[in-house]
C-alpha cells in the first residue's frame, strides 16, 4: 500500500511544480533590469516603473476593466432574473440547458457566431459589442451558479412575506436576494474574472480602435519575449491571486451566515 | 393556497421574470451560433458574408486531404493533451482526495490559482521556458547535459505541453469531486478483503470516478481542439489546428460558409462526447 501512495504523491508533487514553475519564471524575470528579458542583468524594479508610461497597456487595462465591470452588472441582473423566473415556473431541462449553453459551447463557435451576427446586422464592432458578447457568455455562468442554490430556498418564506403585506419589490430585496447572496457573490466574481481574462470572444467581437488588455498582450507576445510582459504577467497574477483568495473568504463568510 | 391557481399564476410570474433574459440569450447566443452553423450549407458572398444557393460543396471541400489532415492533427493533439492531463491529473486528484479536509482545500486552491490567471500570460510563460535561450535549455547547458540547445519551441510537443498546462486544473477538479464522493469504506473494505492496492484502485476507485474522468477528458479535449492561440504562439504556426483554420476562414479568407463547416465539425464532436459522457455516468449511477 505505501508503494501506491508514493506514486500518486510523486505525480502530485510533479503536478504542482509543473503548474507553478512557468509562473515563477515570469515573476522572477519581471525583476530583471535587462532589456533582453531572457538575459539576467540584475535585480530591480525598472520595468515596473516603465510600464505605466506604455499607453497601449494602460489604456487597454482601463478598457478591460470597464468591460468587466459593465459585464458583471449586466450578467448578474440578467442571470438572476432568469434563475428566479425558471425556478418560479419550475422550468424543465430545456430552458435550463438553453440558459447555460453559452458556457458549454466552444468559445470559438460563440465568438464567430456573434461576429457574423453583428456584421449581418451592420453592428459596428466596438467595446459595446464586446460587452454584449461577454454578457451572453457570463450570464450562463451566473444562471448555473444561482439556479444551483435557488432550488434549495424554502418558498414558504417568500409566501409568508407576501401574506404579511410586503410588496413584491420588498420581498425581493428583503427575502429573496439576501438568501441568494452567496451565489450572487460567486456569480459576480466569476463574471468579473471571466471577462477580465477572456481573449477569444473579445478578439472576434472587438473593433480595431479599442484594443483591450488581452489584445494588447496578444500582439506583444507575437513579437516574442519582452520584459514588459513579464511585469504585466506578474501584476495580473497578483490580481487573480488576490481575487481568488478574496472570493474564498467571501464564500466562507457567506456560508457561515 | 390554491394549488392549481397558484401554479398557473406562478408560471406566468416565472415567464415575466425570465423572458427578457431568455430573449437576450436567444438573440445574442442561440441565434448567432445556430445561424453561423447553418451557413455551412450556403455559398460565400463575393465580399464576405453568405448568399444562396444552398450547397453541400463546403463539406466536399472539407474532405480534401489538406483539411482532413488539419482535422486529424487537431484530434491527435487534443487527444494527446487530454491523455497527458489524465496521467498527471488522476494520481494528483487521488492524492488530494486522501488528505485531511483542510489540506484538500489548500491544495485545490493551489490547483485552481494558476487557472484563474490570464490565459495569454500562462501561454507566454512557456515561451520563456522552452525558448532556445530559455530557462530549461540554459539549465541543461549549465549542468553540461547538452552543448546545443534542444529545439522545443515551435514543435507539436510545445503545443501539447502548453495546452496541458492550460487545462490540467479542468481535469483534476472533476476527478477530485468524483473521488471525494467515493465511500472511503468501500476502498478500505476491498483492501481488508485482501485486494491489492492496485486492484482496489482498478475495481473500486476508477469505476466510481469514471464520470469525473470523462468530464475531465471533455473539459480538456474540447477547448484544446478549438484553441488557435497555443498552436500559433508555441507551435509557431507550423501546427495548424481546426481553431486556426476557422479563424483564418473568417478573418483572412472571408469564406464564412467554409469556416462554418469546421465550426460545425467542432460542435458535432462536442455533442457526441457529451452524449457519451452522460450515458456512461447514468450507467455508473445505476450500478452504484
Amino acid at each position: 500500500m505505501p508503494k501506491k501512495i508514493n506514486l500518486s504523491t510523486i505525480v502530485a508533487i510533479f503536478a504542482l511544480i509543473f503548474l507553478y514553475l512557468p509562473i515563477t519564471a515570469v515573476v522572477g524575470l519581471s525583476f530583471n533590469t535587462s532589456s533582453n528579458s531572457l538575459i539576467w542583468k540584475g535585480f530591480g524594479f525598472d520595468w515596473y516603473k516603465n510600464i505605466w508610461s506604455n499607453e497601449a497597456i494602460v489604456q487597454g487595462f482601463q478598457r478591460t476593466l470597464f468591460v468587466a465591470i459593465v459585464t458583471t452588472i449586466l450578467s448578474l441582473v440578467i442571470g438572476t432574473t432568469i434563475s428566479i423566473g425558471l425556478n418560479k415556473m419550475k422550468a424543465g431541462g430545456f430552458l435550463r440547458t438553453f440558459s447555460t449553453a453559452p458556457a458549454i459551447v466552444p468559445d470559438l463557435v460563440l465568438a464567430i457566431g456573434l461576429l457574423t451576427t453583428f456584421s449581418m446586422f451592420s453592428f459596428n464592432l466596438s467595446l459595446l459589442t464586446v460587452i454584449i458578447a461577454h454578457t451572453a457568455f457570463c450570464t450562463a455562468f451566473v444562471v448555473a451558479v444561482v439556479l444551483a442554490r435557488i432550488g434549495l430556498i424554502d418558498p414558504s418564506i417568500e409566501e409568508a412575506s407576501t401574506d404579511l403585506g410586503a410588496s413584491a419589490t420588498k420581498t425581493l430585496f428583503k427575502i429573496t436576494i439576501p438568501q441568494l447572496m452567496p451565489s450572487l457573490t460567486a456569480g459576480a466574481v466569476l463574471s468579473f474574472t471571466l471577462s477580465m481574462d477572456e481573449f477569444v470572444i473579445a478578439f472576434f467581437t472587438n473593433g480595431p480602435e479599442t484594443p483591450t488588455l488581452p489584445m494588447v498582450i496578444y500582439s506583444m507576445i507575437r513579437f516574442g519575449v519582452t520584459p514588459e510582459i513579464n511585469v504585466l504577467g506578474t501584476l495580473l497574477l497578483l490580481v487573480s491571486f488576490v481575487g481568488v483568495i478574496f472570493a474564498q473568504r467571501i464564500g466562507k463568510v457567506a456560508d457561515s451566515i | 393556497m390554491n394549488k392549481s391557481g397558484g401554479s398557473k399564476s406562478s408560471r406566468q410570474l416565472g415567464w415575466f421574470w425570465s423572458l427578457p433574459g431568455l430573449i437576450f440569450l436567444g438573440v445574442f447566443a442561440a441565434f448567432p451560433v445556430i445561424s453561423m452553423l447553418l451557413m455551412s450549407v450556403l455559398t460565400a458572398g463575393r465580399f464576405g458574408g453568405v448568399t444562396t444557393p444552398f450547397t453541400l460543396d463546403n463539406f466536399v471541400r472539407a474532405t480534401d486531404q489538406t483539411f482532413l489532415k488539419v482535422i486529424l492533427t487537431s484530434i491527435l493533439i487534443a487527444a494527446a493533451t487530454a491523455i497527458l492531463s489524465l496521467l498527471i491529473g488522476f494520481p494528483t486528484a487521488l492524492f488530494i482526495s486522501r488528505l485531511t479536509r483542510k489540506w484538500q482545500i489548500i491544495l485545490i486552491i493551489a490547483i485552481i490559482l494558476p487557472y484563474w490567471t490570464n490565459f495569454l500570460v500562462r501561454t507566454y510563460a512557456w515561451l520563456v521556458l522552452l525558448n532556445n535561450e530559455g530557462i530549461i535549455n540554459k539549465f541543461l547547458r549549465n549542468i553540461g547535459l547538452i552543448s546545443q540547445p534542444i529545439e522545443m519551441l515551435y514543435t507539436p510537443f510545445a503545443v501539447i505541453i502548453g495546452m496541458t498546462y492550460l487545462y490540467l486544473p479542468l481535469m483534476i477538479l472533476p476527478i477530485y469531486a468524483a473521488l471525494e464522493k467515493v465511500d472511503k469504506n468501500l476502498v478500505e473494505a476491498s483492501l481488508d478483503l485482501g485486494s491489492s492496492a492496485w486492484k482496489s484502485l482498478r475495481t473500486v476507485s476508477i469505476p466510481l470516478a469514471m464520470p469525473g474522468i470523462l468530464i475531465g477528458l471533455i473539459f480538456v479535449f474540447v477547448p484544446s481542439m478549438g484553441n488557435f492561440v497555443v498552436p500559433e504562439l508555441l507551435g509557431g504556426g507550423k501546427t495548424v489546428m481546426i481553431g486556426n483554420l476557422v479563424r483564418d476562414q473568417f478573418l483572412k479568407a472571408r469564406d464564412w460558409p467554409f469556416g462554418a463547416t469546421f465550426a460545425l465539425v467542432l460542435t458535432i464532436i462536442l455533442i457526441i462526447l457529451i452524449s457519451i459522457q452522460s450515458r456512461v455516468s447514468r450507467k455508473v449511477n445505476i450500478n452504484a
